[in-house]
């Protein structure tokens, strides 16, 4: 199929662009003439606001970066003097601190809401995938930047993780000090993770939303009834009968949806930044010391579940490549979902008790996962981490066989709405 | 309606996972430990932390500096005039644009302390309010130590008590001292000291004095910390009456959709 330029025959400078660049096109595809099912619920918010955190974060991030100095002697200070002496220089940094933290509790709902109402299925499946990459991009980038403020916290956090790559059999050790760029976390350490998190993780993270974008853009959005709208269009126009143009019904909501979101997001920004020491790390508050470390070493919360994972499971054999194998694995198993998943039904609301009991043990259990990984280490939390990491995989290892067995109910040809 | 009930269930895992994080937190702020004193800090009494300041600059600030804070911007921050700032609180420097710096020799404090006195910028924000002001107030007589005291929450602490002039000298009473780890993580109640020695304050006054300094102490760790709640209030006012504007438009739009 040739493109045909301007095939909506604007004229005067609207239609100058439109022979020269798709922009009327783009506007129509993607917002006022995408059409989306009328039934999305709350859940339905998160993408949106995931949007404006990665926003966010790109904003503040340019000015936190005009100021910061990515060098082991100064960024500490660097950081302080952003604080201080920079107009605005704080609430610029707590955006950005808190941003973090909101990027993944948004993430995770939006995640949470994919399994919920089988987002994943056929034909999105690789909407699915793009969307996982995103949550590993966002990973890494979250500990690169974690490390930048160069406080004790970050400078130990960054050591653990780093020599997670040690345990790779023979290589590990010259691994590691391949990637610290030195013998222990360092300048040149401090430099490459700044270059990474300001350079290459972002890059790659704008790449993947806009193909996770145009992924859904392609074969239109699931709702929470999990039926396929464009099964009854209009036959005169084509338009699917449940669908409502993007623009203005769900600009309209989402807006709705990132008022109140910034009610939370700017109370914490505003009020109380430190997060309990949750979203700034009290031993961040003293500078790198290669000398002394913290009393325990915690991750960043939305690292807790896995680094509980890393923690409950045993050395073997020697080794203790085993916990970083189940860590890397717990993350990896997410991308394979859409295979797993093999109920004839994609919402929650159709399938049988069998799902629903296993959905609500793994929920329980990452929330455990995540509250024992932020603990010192204890015999009780180690077992219930152990528990807890069993019942993650078994979500996932299991799902074939439960939600094949699993009665489902029977799935309206329409998606349910009730106009209030 | 089965499903909305799975979707609640759902809801509430989450809301229940936030929760136990809510609680789980002061706890772990305190690090582990319970702290003899708990010390709710107000920055927002700048007669207050404008004492404190004059008892850091008089007491601490020999020995300790304060090296990310700009004397300028203390005395913009509590409202102290420039011939009033130079006068009563800059001992080292006659430059508003320098930063709190303490006459200490780096390398000669080592030998003489063992270590050299940490900087105290963010000590507040470090360790805590509560665990400044339980160290300030728990300074004890111990004829172990080569200084001649102990420190309660910073046990064998190389720095001596200072402060001795003003709250005197206290003994850990006997009670206490048998009680060892227990008196140490807070767990016992009851008066911990005896003073010994009168200083020049009451015990009343001595409270005051730790009050005011560790008010100054957290000001100092953040001092965007009041223009920021102040503006927080009205973002979140404004971002309230924005939100119910859009939630007005949004019904507005939905009209039609059936």
């Amino acid at each position: 199929m040739a493109i045909t330029p301007n095939p909506y025959k604007t004229t005067g400078l609207l239609g100058w662009i439109d022979d020269r660049f798709p922009l009327t096109k783009l506007w129509k595809d993607h917002l006022s003439e995408y059409y989306a099912p009328k039934n999305f619920n709350f859940w339905y918010f998160f993408g949106s606001l995931a949007l404006l955190v990665l926003v966010n974060q790109l904003l503040t991030g340019i000015w936190l970066a005009m100021h910061y100095k990515p060098d082991a002697a100064q960024a500490w200070d660097s950081v302080e003097y952003i604080m201080r002496d920079v107009p605005w220089g704080n609430v610029l940094r707590y955006l950005h601190s808190t941003g973090a933290s909101a990027f993944f509790i948004v993430v995770y709902m939006h995640m949470y809401r994919g399994i919920l109402y089988g987002s994943h299925r056929k034909p999105r499946e690789l909407i699915w995938i793009f969307g996982s990459l995103i949550f590993l991009v966002l990973m890494a980038e979250a500990f690169c930047g974690y490390v930048l403020p160069w406080g004790n916290m970050s400078y130990w956090g960054a050591q653990v993780i780093i020599n997670l790559f040690g345990t790779v059999p023979f290589v590990g050790p010259d691994l590691v000090i391949w990637i610290q760029g030195d013998y222990i976390p360092s300048d040149a350490t401090l430099n490459r993770l700044f270059s990474l998190h300001v350079v290459a993780l972002p890059f790659v993270l704008v790449g993947l939303v806009v193909a996770h974008l145009i992924a859904l853009h392609e074969v239109g959005s699931n709702n929470p009834d999990g039926v396929e709208i464009k099964k009854h269009k209009d036959p005169n126009t084509g338009i699917p009968l449940d669908g409502i143009p993007f623009h203005p019904y769900y600009t309209v909501k989402d807006i709705v949806g990132v008022g109140v979101f910034l009610i939370i997001f700017l109370g914490v920004v505003f009020f109380a930044p430190d997060g309990g020491g949750y979203l700034l790390e009290k031993p961040n508050f003293t500078p790198a010391n290669p000398m002394s470390t913290p009393d325990h070493i915690t991750p960043a919360w939305y690292f807790g579940a896995f680094y509980a994972m890393l923690r409950a499971t045993p050395s073997f054999a020697g080794t203790q490549i085993w916990g970083v194998l189940v860590m890397f694995g717990a993350v990896a198993l997410i991308f394979f979902l859409p295979w797993l998943d093999r109920s004839p039904v994609k919402s929650i609301r159709y399938k049988g008790p069998i799902f629903k009991i296993a959905l609500a043990l793994f929920t329980v259990s990452f929330v455990l996962l995540n509250y024992f990984g932020m603990q010192p280490p204890s015999a009780l939390g180690t077992t219930i981490s152990q528990i807890g990491t069993v019942v993650y995989f078994l979500f996932f290892l299991l799902m074939p066989f439960y939600t094949k067995i699993d009665k489902t109910k029977p799935v309206p040809e329409r998606v349910t709405y009730e106009a209030h | 309606m089965k499903p909305t009930k799975a979707m609640l269930k759902n809801c509430l895992h989450t809301l229940l996972a936030a929760a136990t994080l809510a609680i789980a937190s002061p706890a772990l702020a305190a690090g582990g430990h319970a702290l003899p004193y708990a010390f709710e800090p107000d920055t927002g009494n700048t007669a207050s932390v404008r004492r404190g300041a004059a008892n850091f600059m008089n007491y601490c600030s020999g020995c300790h500096s304060m090296r990310h804070l700009r004397y300028g911007r203390l005395g913009q921050d509590l409202g102290i005039p420039e011939n009033l700032l130079k006068a009563n609180l800059m001992f080292t420097s006659d430059k508003v644009g320098d930063h709190i710096l303490s006459a200490m020799p780096g390398e000669a404090s080592k030998t003489w302390f063992g270590q050299q006195p940490p900087d105290l910028t963010l000590e507040s924000r470090y360790r805590g309010p509560d665990w400044v002001y339980s160290y300030l107030m728990t300074f004890y007589v111990d004829p172990t130590r080569p200084l001649g005291t102990n420190n309660l929450v910073l046990p064998g602490a190389s720095m001596p008590h200072v402060l001795w002039e003003l709250q005197g000298l206290q003994v850990q009473s006997e009670a206490h001292a048998a009680d060892g780890e227990a008196a140490a993580h807070g767990e016992a109640h009851g008066p911990q000291f005896e003073l010994v020695s009168k200083g020049k304050l009451t015990p009343k006054e001595y409270e005051k004095f730790v009050a005011d300094t560790v008010n100054f102490m957290t000001y100092a760790a953040e001092p965007g910390r009041e223009h920021r709640v102040s503006v927080g209030i009205k973002v979140v006012l404004f971002l309230i009456l924005f939100s119910v504007l859009a939630y007005f438009m949004k019904r507005e739009w939905w009209k039609d959709v059936h």
